[in-house]
């Protein structure tokens, strides 16, 4: 929450206009999805596969540091895809227009300790919805951390950016308890609730067969390999979770983007939540190549407005969301990875500290956006 | 241990080696018609028949079990990226050496599916098959007279059947609008030429559509033929109406492509349980459509109602059979067809 509303310019009658010419943004895109999308999907799954069996294939004579250097880094590169291109993407069921039950947001799984379903609901349903509402978005912080100046401190932040760093290590994991609400489970002794049981159990399930296939399968299948081997797999799945972390940090933590209260949303009209997607979202800047490697999470603002658009056409709608930013005259953050990354942990280390002036009267945005 | 246990414990290891994908997820990447994969076939050739008809060569997948002249096999083709199913009978004969089989398509005003296959579709692309089906066959014992009665597209079942057996005595009547529409005309006059068909060729443009009555006179001895009818709704409901009152129903056979759909009223708000998903829909709409635009995985066959692949549990509500109009209720165990099923009230669909 920012004490000046960065939209408070705009009128209500404005900001539904706003909402229509997304829609029709949208609506153009959806109209023209077709042949050239599906086999872009297919070539992305395609290559990916045979990246993973060739770096796999590579690590099997991982004894041979070239051969480690080589696996270690095609493997890395494979899990990011499938990470983030591919699963992040079908999960949120941008291909499902497709109808092929193999490349499906109900029956895809990835290469992820966290079970497909289980993060759809955290981040689809929970995340995409209340996108930067304080107590309701609990990917702001993680339920870890702070992130926003008015939260309350507590002397646990403190140590948030160790926090963070271990989050960013084993950043799979965290998202996994992050999905089942661990801390609030084990907390206010829900965890004996079937329900809860039945997730915890569910993720125990999908850790244990990811641990056996990357630490033990693999290494084993590589005889002589064997420690070099799981140091590589050990590795790639550090590299991935890093980079996804920071990519993801880069998404909704950076200067520049805002947070909402949890009552500013009552009765939010269509044109005032793309809005919030809008404030509340960063994009990153660079290279094809970078925008593909994130999973087109680059184009974060693009993603949160439209979660459901095959990513692959992120690119040419970021160009006219832009245009719709500068004609509202809203900011449009964006900036190259180094930049936005050192940006989210700055902000990191500094609410790990009290502030110094802690806000009182922030301005009621709802009052704000209907008044205006 | 037996060999079939031990090869189902090497495929458990080899489960574990390629979670969460299956080893079939990598395998497809190398032979995608191999034995034990999904069932699916490579289209090798596209061959012109008429100005909107095509005979697409398929080589099906190692785990085809072959057909019977006159069924029918329902294809997943991707159309703009969309995969779509639709059912086509199969012309080829049963003992074709190569192991291909064809299907003939004609392109319908409208049609995306039969369009692209008459007009797009290219040698080296993989289509989704299922096991042929369909009862519009010939019985075990050959019949010493037969009829075939079709018109347009409603030839290609009877020319698989035509290209399978010889038979003693057989005669065609078929009707298409001009004599340039006649899907197989060359090969039909050939088996003229042979003395294995008798064809009478109705040239609707021409000559009007065929008055049923008129078999009296084309073929004087219809009524002790074994009688194979395949076209549109109009020829089969009167042709079932003339065997019938002439009371030899039993000698007639009939196959329908598209059922006659009745207006219904009703809908609501249809729930897809599995999926969470909740959207409203109208009384005329089938639920298979509703759910594909809701962006819920239907499975989906024919979409007239013939094959049974888009049954899906009905867990709460009423459904109103678009055929019909017979209403569905909600039991344990209940089954609907979606794409010949609309929303009779709020329903709840287990996808």
């Amino acid at each position: 929450m920012t004490a000046i509303d960065p939209t408070a310019h705009l009128t209500a009658e404005q900001i539904e206009e706003l909402g229509r010419e997304l829609d029709a943004i949208r609506d153009e895109v959806i109209a023209s999805r077709g042949e050239k999308d599906a086999a872009y999907i297919r070539t992305v799954i395609s290559a990916q596969r045979k990246l993973e069996l060739v770096s796999r294939g590579v690590l099997l004579f991982s004894f041979f540091p070239p051969a480690w250097l080589l696996g270690t880094a095609g493997l890395s590169v494979a899990k990011i895809m499938d990470n983030m291109e591919i699963g992040h993407n079908i999960l949120h069921g941008q291909w499902d227009w497709m109808r092929d039950p193999k490349i499906h947001s109900t029956t895809w799984e990835w290469d992820h300790v966290s079970p497909a379903d289980q993060w759809k609901h955290s981040h689809n349903e929970l995340h995409h919805t209340y996108t930067n509402v304080i107590g309701k978005d609990n990917d702001l912080g993680y339920g870890i951390m702070r992130v926003d100046e008015d939260q309350k401190w507590h002397p646990f932040h403190l140590g948030q950016p160790l926090w963070n760093f271990l989050n960013a290590c084993f950043f799979e994991y965290g998202i996994a308890a992050y999905d089942l609400e661990l801390g609030k489970n084990l907390h206010k002794r829900r965890r004996n609730t079937p329900e809860f049981r039945a997730r915890a159990k569910a993720v125990g399930r999908k850790i244990r067969k990811q641990v056996l296939k990357d630490y033990v399968i693999h290494p084993l299948l590589s005889g002589p390999s064997f420690l070099t081997t799981l140091a590589a797999t050990f590795t790639a799945n550090l590299v991935r979770n890093i980079w996804t972390h920071s990519v993801i940090m880069c998404g909704h933590f950076p200067e520049g983007v805002q947070t909402f209260e949890r009552r500013s949303i009552k009765g939010e009209t269509r044109g005032q939540w793309y809005l919030r997607q809008m404030m509340g979202s960063a994009n990153i800047s660079g290279s094809r190549a970078m925008h593909f490697m994130t999973g087109n999470l680059s184009h974060q603002i693009e993603h949160h407005l439209f979660p459901d658009l095959p990513s692959n056409r992120y690119a040419e709608v970021a160009v006219k969301v832009r245009a719709l930013f500068e004609k509202y005259e809203l900011e449009y953050v964006t900036g190259p990875l180094p930049k936005q990354v050192f940006s989210a942990w700055r902000k990191v280390f500094r609410l790990s500290l009290p502030n110094k002036k802690p806000k009182v009267d922030a301005p009621d945005r709802d009052q704000e956006l209907v008044a205006a | 241990m037996t060999s079939a246990a031990l090869r189902s414990r090497a495929w458990k290891l080899l489960e574990m080696v390629t979670t969460p994908l299956l080893p079939s997820d990598y395998l497809d990447l190398v032979s995608p018609l191999r034995a034990g994969a999904d069932l699916r076939g490579r289209i090798e050739a596209v061959h012109p028949e008429t100005a909107d008809a095509a005979t697409i060569v398929i080589r099906p997948g190692r785990g085809w079990r072959g057909h019977t002249a006159g069924q029918y096999v329902r294809i997943g083709a991707d159309v703009d990226g969309r995969r779509l199913w639709r059912a086509y009978s199969i012309t080829s004969p049963t003992n074709r050496q190569d192991g291909r089989v064809t299907i003939t398509v004609k392109a319908i005003p409208d049609g995306k599916v039969s369009n692209h296959l008459v007009r797009r579709a290219k040698p080296g692309t993989l289509v989704q098959l299922d096991q042929p089906t369909g009862d519009f066959v010939l019985p075990e014992a050959k019949p010493a007279k037969v009829l075939y009665l079709t018109a347009g597209s409603g030839i290609t079942p009877v020319m698989g059947m035509l290209r399978d057996i010889d038979f003693d005595d057989v005669v065609m009547v078929h009707s298409a609008p001009q004599p340039q529409d006649v899907i197989f005309r060359n090969e039909l006059h050939d088996l003229v030429a042979a003395k294995k068909l008798r064809l009478t060729e109705v040239h609707t443009d021409t000559d009007g559509v065929l008055d049923i009555a008129r078999l009296d006179e084309l073929v004087p001895d219809w009524a002790e033929r074994e009688t194979w009818a395949c076209g549109p709704a109009g020829l089969l409901d009167a042709a079932e109406e003339f065997w019938s009152e002439r009371g030899v129903r039993e000698r007639l056979h009939t196959e329908r492509f598209r059922p006659g759909i009745v207006a219904a009223g009703d809908g609501g708000e249809v729930t897809f349980s599995a999926t969470g998903k909740t959207v409203e829909a109208d009384g005329a709409t089938p639920l298979l459509d509703i759910g594909e635009e809701a962006g819920v995985l239907m499975p989906s066959g024919c979409r007239m109602g013939i094959c049974f692949g888009c049954v899906t549990p009905l867990k709460a509500g009423a459904v109103r059979d678009l055929r019909t109009g017979e209403i569905t209720e909600a039991e344990p165990g209940v089954l609907i067809q979606t794409c010949v099923s609309a929303a009779a009230g709020p329903c709840d669909i287990e996808r």
